[in-house]
């Protein structure tokens, strides 16, 4: 049965009320116990004020922001090419803005334009040209089916990492130690400047999803329904695209190549909320990135004072949760996509 | 005489070198029924895809309610013509209600929830087709006929003066493929809906439309009154093979005899 639309706006009531409460709570946590004195009052320039304000803070500010990011980056594919694993992941993006991230490293380069950063310029990029790749692919030879655009993204994926990897040998040892480091894909940020340059990047990605919810649904239908219906579907895949590009490119150049939530996190919503992008997209956006902020904040506590890759716990985490998902009553009802 | 809402004149579509369509040309007046027939790769679905935009380009002319395509926005046009597209057994993870109310795309903002009037068309839309007891079911979980009647619904829903549908009749059993045709003469008389009906079935397009559009290799090979169309030798000329004909016993117009193999 399909949900009420006053089940919802409560699901996304509880859902933000969940959101509030990992996000103001997730600083806390950590290594260190703070004490709450110190923290009300900075002024007093307590130690505890400096890790809570300077390291903690933004460091949930990425991962919410990266999260959010992600997951939202994720449906819109998901809904772009009517698949469930189409994601910026499975289809080369991310792997392209990586690239063009690792490029950047690699030469040297310290450069900012309009104030955003060179790396986060580059791994744009990156993303927007592998966009074009794969997409310009479906335009070449019409009748492109979806498992031949898949199977695409998978070579686009190895050819990319292979250029990284070839570009991080061709590095002195500085710039291939941080290529390295930040292949691993992180969180491990300190101080504003990570969250504003990945801000502006997320927030407009995100802006213009919200825009779009209408335009998603139809997508998602098929593109023959939705240019009946009146969509313009040329020109919304080329702004869906250029979000996603946007996020893609603002998260990987900060934080590297996390995947998984960009898969998982919209499949969760969807089932919870139904597919309807009014409702999902909101979920999606608040869900991704207090799910990447918990498993941050695991990342950095289970096995204290050492950290774990956040993707590690993403994986750990999300993937049973999704497979007791799928095996649930509504999946099969409503199909996955 | 009726206005002209679909004007085609010496229409022709190709892709890469391959033409699919060539110097097509009909007029289709309010209110009409036509079906458009022909043998498989005639170019009938590629025609429908032209009228809706779905496919753009194409030397010659369409013109939809006396405005040329290429001057209309997919908006504008969506208010004009809506399609029922082929059924491809793929299903989006949308109820029923929520399907339909995506007929009233054109009408609505960005952040604004369907209005008192999206409402009334989605629910009167439901209720024409007879969906209105399944509407909160998933449409993974229709059967061929009811996903085809949802289909319809959601066409309907759009309130556009043209509705093109492609084989709406395929793969349904007799009793749903009679409930699709009365649902479609129903539309075609009670609301005035011009339908325009790509189909296979040559009996039902002789005796559910006024006019009948056959294409044969992309070219228009009939295109008149449905009766003149039942006659051996327009039928030979267009499927190649013979046809036996014979009256039907309550319609009174000729129709074509079942083969006996």
């Amino acid at each position: 049965m399909g949900k009420g639309s006053n089940y919802r706006r409560m699901l996304l009531g509880v859902i933000l009320l969940f959101t509030i409460v990992v996000v103001v709570g997730a600083p806390t946590v950590g290594l260190t116990s703070l004490s709450l004195h110190s923290i009300l009052h900075p002024s007093e320039g307590g130690l505890d004020a400096e890790i809570f304000y300077s390291i903690r803070v933004p460091r949930v500010c990425v991962a919410f922001l990266a999260g959010a990011a992600l997951a939202i980056s994720g449906m819109a594919f998901q809904a772009i090419f009517r698949n469930p694993l189409a994601t910026p992941f499975t289809l080369g993006v991310a792997s392209g803005a990586s690239l063009g991230a690792a490029v950047y490293v690699r030469l040297g380069l310290a450069v900012s334009v309009l104030g955003v950063s060179g790396v986060s310029a580059f791994a744009f990029a990156g993303a927007i040209l592998s966009i074009l790749l794969v997409y310009g692919l479906t335009r070449i030879k019409s009748g492109f089916s979806i498992g031949t655009l898949l199977l695409a993204g998978v070579a686009l994926n190895f050819f990319f990492s292979s250029a990284i990897l070839f570009t991080q040998y061709m590095s002195d040892f500085t710039h291939s130690f941080r290529i390295l480091r930040w292949l691993m894909g992180g969180l491990d940020i300190v101080g504003y400047e990570s969250v504003l340059n990945m801000a502006p990047f997320v927030v407009s990605g995100i802006a213009i999803i919200l825009f779009l919810g209408h335009e998603l649904n139809l997508l998602l239908t098929g593109e023959e329904i939705a240019i009946s219906r009146g969509a313009n579907v040329g020109r919304i895949k080329k702004v869906l695209f250029f979000a996603t590009s946007l996020m893609v490119g603002g998260v990987v150049a900060i934080c590297g190549p996390i995947g998984f939530v960009g898969m998982m996190v919209p499949h969760i919503c969807r089932l919870l909320i139904g597919a309807d992008h009014r409702y999902l997209t909101v979920a999606t956006i608040l869900f991704g990135g207090t799910f990447l902020t918990l498993c941050d904040m695991l990342a950095r506590t289970l096995i204290a004072p050492a950290e774990m890759p956040v993707g590690i716990i993403t994986a750990l985490l999300g993937g049973p949760f999704f497979i007791w998902l799928l095996l649930g009553k509504s999946s099969s009802k409503m199909g996955m996509l | 005489m009726a206005n002209v809402v679909i004007d085609i004149t010496s229409f022709s579509f190709g892709v890469g070198d391959k033409e699919i369509l060539d110097n097509v040309s009909l007029t289709v007046y309010e209110g009409e029924y036509v079906s458009i027939v022909g043998p498989n790769g005639a170019g009938k679905t590629t025609l429908l895809k032209c009228i809706s935009r779905i496919h753009r380009g194409g030397r010659g002319r369409i013109a939809v309610a006396g405005k040329n395509l290429e001057d209309y926005s997919q908006k504008e046009l969506a208010l004009k013509v809506s399609y029922v597209p082929q059924a491809d057994g793929r299903h989006a993870p949308f109820t029923v209600r929520e399907f339909v109310l995506m007929g009233r795309y054109p009408y609505l903002s960005p952040f604004s929830p369907p209005g008192p009037s999206d409402t009334a068309a989605v629910q009167e839309a439901l209720e024409v087709t007879g969906t209105l007891e399944f509407s909160e079911r998933f449409l993974g979980t229709l059967s061929g006929g009811e996903r085809q009647k949802v289909y319809i619904a959601a066409a309907l829903a759009q309130e556009a003066g043209v509705l093109l549908l492609d084989e709406p009749t395929t793969f349904l059993d007799p009793k749903h493929e009679s409930d699709i045709y009365r649902l479609l003469a129903g539309i075609n008389r009670k609301r005035g809906v011009t339908v325009v009906s790509v189909t296979h079935d040559i009996n039902s397009a002789v005796l559910t439309s006024r006019t009948v559009l056959a294409l044969k290799g992309g070219r228009v090979a009939f295109c008149g009154p449905a009766q003149d169309f039942i006659n051996e030798e327009v039928l030979q000329n267009i499927y190649e093979r013979t046809f036996s004909l014979m009256k039907h016993p309550h319609h009174g117009g000729t129709i074509i005899a079942p083969e006996v193999p």
